[in-house]
């Protein structure tokens, strides 16, 4: 490449949502920097005013459906953590943390898988390479990572066999038109055709796992909630108990055990060998796409209560500029710690939009100031999107599996020091590849594997306390919002796949007066604030990133999906002097 | 559809999503049978689905414009998600196009459009009082062509590609209810089909989520659940291969595949009906087969009252 050029990649697919990037280079081809914009909002946090706050985690579970139980926990816990605040005794019986903590596990192990296998993995897999693969030598590779028994040459010969009749027919439907052939896919037809093979296991799998959410929450996607508990009732004891007097039989136990059992035999067997093998062909991709270098997590999964964060299995804290050494406290009810800045979003607020809000004073005002559309490019340098801008103490931060596994790492979790210890050990890389495309991409598995094996432990308790008579799952008391008092707020925090959630709730006469929603995706894909620091999408971009054919930007890909992208949002990526320069159709 | 059918070529389907969570499409992937892959590899052949396809960018969009060419008048749309109308639709793009340019765009050429969920077929959430902004259904902006509705937040996998594989399977749209359903999954209340009517017609309530009557399964009525007035096929396909359903699961029904369901007055208010008289009736069923059937007959009439009453109940019903 000779020129400084502009790439535009509307629609990014593969993720929650519409995305469009915009991606400036120089003459080498080196993206220089990046603006991450928004380009769909519903109003939710509009919607929820005025409604009755026992409601609100139905409305709120609607931001996504593929996180798709996240905003249902987060929204419950901020009515009871109101509740807990006004009332110190209130709080929600031990089954119910049990069964929210296998539920919230599950998403985690069903969403990541099919991140890997059916969003993240065709930027690194050729499925046209692995028609010339030999189905012999791709058992071989199989059985020489794992004992996963669908490995056999016949197994493969079948799978490379459908593919192939499917190419021959001429109607590629999903996988028309990608960068099949591009220089940037390392794998060998092998790998590529086990891969492929595993994308449809997976698609199988994740069929099966999600019964657990189904037992507990009645369907999925979007499970049922309630505050004070769980809306499902044991009936292991009761006169139809084996029958169908509720789900959480004796049948549907055995089902959640198994849906444990079949999670456990994926990861250790199939997403965790995978990913070890395909990071292999791309170590370089270990050195690009961290860029902010600072992390945080709300931490979650308790085992005393949400209101005992030392019990959490994934700690709360703050890493700053990489330094594992030091964690840092996050309070929640200092104004000046957690802000949402409003200077580059179509958002107006009613004291001027210089000023970041704590979200519980957060405002939510619709104010589109963009081109009318069709246009082809939205104006940067004022507001371009429909995400606020999250900061911690005024600093844009990193969250989600690399935050989580960088703080189990730092607090010392022996599990994770080993499965990170083995990573590198297994791709013989350096500790700083942590901080990059490919980090954040096996952090996802490794934090797979973390949960995967603590859900046996928390299924265990909850058949002890059965056995021992303790069937309580839902806290009645204060259901009736008659009983609460006249004003209260509390903040529902969660950890979700995507990274840290807050739902930030005020209620006045029973009835919402405010809710905030500060969600992983807006601190990771959100635009610059008001002192033009980049959001994490946009700072990763900017970190490395030599495209070889910005006709097929293959790169933006692979570090935008590394994210996990759960939003509906754009990046764009201007050169320095926010020229506009000649715009070149990728095709 | 029936040429289509006949030749060799799968038929083409498109599906664009417009403001939607993705929720429908997770769903989609979860239905047993048939399964996501095996439609994919054997009975359509899936041309643009943003969350699935390999292609993004320019490629994406050739990809969309080349299904649409190449199979004009013949190709099956799918909707998720409604559309919004205000700021000249900037409150959703897609390549910086709105919503409503895309639909009307993808529409012209279009067999058949299925709206995919409670957004695309009601308006959905987005639609929710204030409706902040001005979102719509599909049938809202398009009248000319066959519309069916999959409402439902998300709609039952099995019933999602039930539908689909009837059209393709008879190459017709099925028999649709006066809201644009099919009647085979829609036709009846999930009240009607529940496994625990025989406790509503007893008078038996579970009075919280975890009591004796909640362990016993009885009647979520007072828990608040719109079964009475939601019709959906929760209650026989039940979800996930089977596994469960709301009720079963002892949450009530949100009624989520009935227009403007969020503003229906509450997710655990209690129909209109009281409950109260429900549990005199039932005290007197013991006393006898005939007055137990005298029961059942009440109950039904209160049914009619409750669901009368419901369909009018609105937010401010709810602050009373």
């Amino acid at each position: 490449m000779t020129t400084a050029q502009r790439v535009v990649v509307d629609p990014i697919t593969r993720i929650e949502g519409h995305l469009r990037i915009e991606a400036e280079t120089d003459a080498s081809g080196k993206i220089i920097s990046a603006y991450s914009a928004g380009t769909m909002v519903r109003g939710i946090e509009i919607i929820l005013r005025g409604r009755d706050p026992r409601d609100a985690w139905a409305f709120a579970q609607r931001i996504c459906g593929v996180c798709t139980l996240v905003h249902g926990i987060a929204s419950v816990r901020s009515v009871e953590d109101a509740l807990h605040r006004a009332i110190p005794s209130y709080s929600i019986p031990k089954n119910a943390e049990l069964i929210r903590n296998l539920m919230i596990a599950a998403q985690y192990v069903h969403d990541h898988v099919m991140h890997f296998y059916h969003l993240h993995a065709l930027d690194w897999v050729d499925v046209v390479s692995a028609l010339k693969a030999d189905p012999k030598a791709t058992s071989a590779l199989a059985q020489s990572l794992s004992s996963y028994p669908r490995s056999s040459p016949g197994y493969f010969a079948d799978v490379q066999k459908k593919v192939k009749t499917f190419v021959e027919q001429g109607q590629l439907g999903i996988f028309s038109n990608a960068y099949w052939g591009h220089p940037a896919y390392k794998l060998p037809p092998e790998a590529n055709l086990m891969a492929v093979a595993h994308y449809l296991d997976a698609l199988a799998w994740q069929r099966d796992v999600v019964k657990l959410h189904t037992i507990f929450g009645g369907k999925n996607p979007h499970p049922n909630f309630v505050v004070g508990g769980v809306p499902s009732a044991i009936s292991v004891h009761t006169s139809g108990g084996g029958q169908d007097a509720t789900a959480l039989n004796m049948v549907g136990l055995q089902t959640v055990q198994n849906v444990i059992r079949q999670m456990r035999d994926f990861v250790d067997q199939v997403y965790v060998p995978d990913t070890l093998a395909i990071a292999g062909f791309y170590k370089d991709w270990g050195g690009r796409g961290e860029g902010l270098g600072n992390f945080l997590s709300f931490g979650d999964l308790p085992s005393k209560g949400f209101w005992d964060p030392d019990s959490y299995l994934i700690p709360r804290g703050v890493i700053l500029n990489r330094d594992l050494t030091t964690i840092h406290p996050i309070d929640l009810d200092a104004d000046n710690e957690i802000q949402e800045f409003v200077s580059h979003s179509w958002y107006k607020y009613s004291q001027g939009d210089a000023q970041g809000l704590h979200p519980f004073k957060g405002e939510t005002e619709l104010n589109y100031t963009g081109p009318k559309p069709p246009y082809q490019h939205l104006n940067v340098d004022q507001k371009y999107s429909w995400m606020k801008s999250p900061r911690w103490q005024g600093k844009s931060m990193e969250v989600g599996p690399l935050a989580r596994v960088l703080m189990l790492y730092a607090s010392g979790n022996e599990q994770a020091k080993e499965l990170v210890g083995m990573t590198l050990k297994t791709l013989d890389v350096p500790v700083d590849a942590l901080f990059s495309t490919l980090g954040r991409t096996a952090a996802r598995t490794l934090e797979s594997k973390i949960l995967a094996d603590a859900m046996q432990g928390w299924y265990d308790q909850l058949i002890a306390n059965i056995k021992a008579g303790d069937v309580r799952t839902f806290n009645d008391q204060y259901w009736d919002p008659s009983t609460w008092p006249k004003h209260m707020q509390g903040v529902g925090l969660m950890e979700a796949p995507r990274g840290g959630l807050s739902h930030w709730i005020v209620i006045d006469d029973a009835k919402i007066s405010n809710y905030q929603a500060v969600v992983p995706s807006t601190w990771n894909a959100g635009p610059r604030d008001a002192k033009g620091q980049p959001g994490a999408y946009e700072a990763a971009l900017q970190d490395n990133h030599v495209m070889l054919d910005p006709k097929q930007p293959i790169e933006i890909l692979r570090t935008i999906h590394s994210f996990d992208p759960c939003i509906a949002c754009a990046v764009h990526v201007t050169d320095p002097d926010g020229d506009e320069l000649v715009q070149v159709k990728i095709k | 559809m029936a040429e289509a059918m006949a030749a060799s070529r799968r038929p083409s389907v498109i599906w664009l999503p417009f403001q939607e969570c993705t929720g429908c499409t997770e769903s989609i992937t979860r239905s047993h049978s048939p399964t996501i892959e095996g439609m994919i590899f054997d009975m359509i052949s899936l041309d643009y689905q943003e969350t699935l396809m390999a292609a993004a960018g320019f490629q994406a969009e050739e990809a969309l414009h080349n299904a649409m060419k190449d199979n004009y008048g013949k190709y099956l749309l799918i909707i998720d998600g409604s559309i919004p109308l205000g700021v000249d639709g900037a409150y959703s793009c897609i390549a910086g196009r709105s919503n409503l340019e895309l639909l009307k765009e993808a529409a012209k050429g279009a067999a058949a459009i299925v709206a995919m969920g409670s957004c695309a077929s009601f308006g959905g959430i987005p639609k929710a009082n204030p409706n902040p902004t001005g979102a719509v259904s599909v049938s809202d902006i398009i009248k000319d062509k066959p519309i069916v509705n999959i409402p439902g937040c998300p709609p039952i996998p099995v019933v999602m590609t039930g539908v689909l594989a009837h059209y393709l399977t008879f190459g017709s749209l099925p028999e649709l209810d006066d809201k644009g359903r099919p009647k085979a999954f829609f036709g009846e209340t999930i009240h009607d089909r529940c496994y625990r009517r025989p406790f509503y017609d007893q008078g038996k309530f579970a009075k919280t989520f975890d009591d004796e009557g909640a362990r016993n399964g009885w009647c979520l009525f007072e828990l608040g659940c719109k079964g009475p007035v939601t019709h959906n096929a929760c209650a026989t396909a039940k979800w996930n291969g089977g596994t469960s359903w709301p009720v079963e699961s002892g949450h009530g029904c949100l009624g989520c595949s009935e227009p403007d369901f969020w503003d229906a007055g509450g997710f655990y208010k209690a129909l209109s009906m009281p409950a109260d008289p429900l549990k005199i009736a039932a005290a007197a069923a013991v006393v006898g087969v005939g007055a137990g059937v005298a029961v059942s007959f009440a109950n039904r009439a209160k049914k009619g009252a409750a669901k009368k009453a419901h369909e009018t109940t609105t937010l401010e019903d709810l602050e009373k």
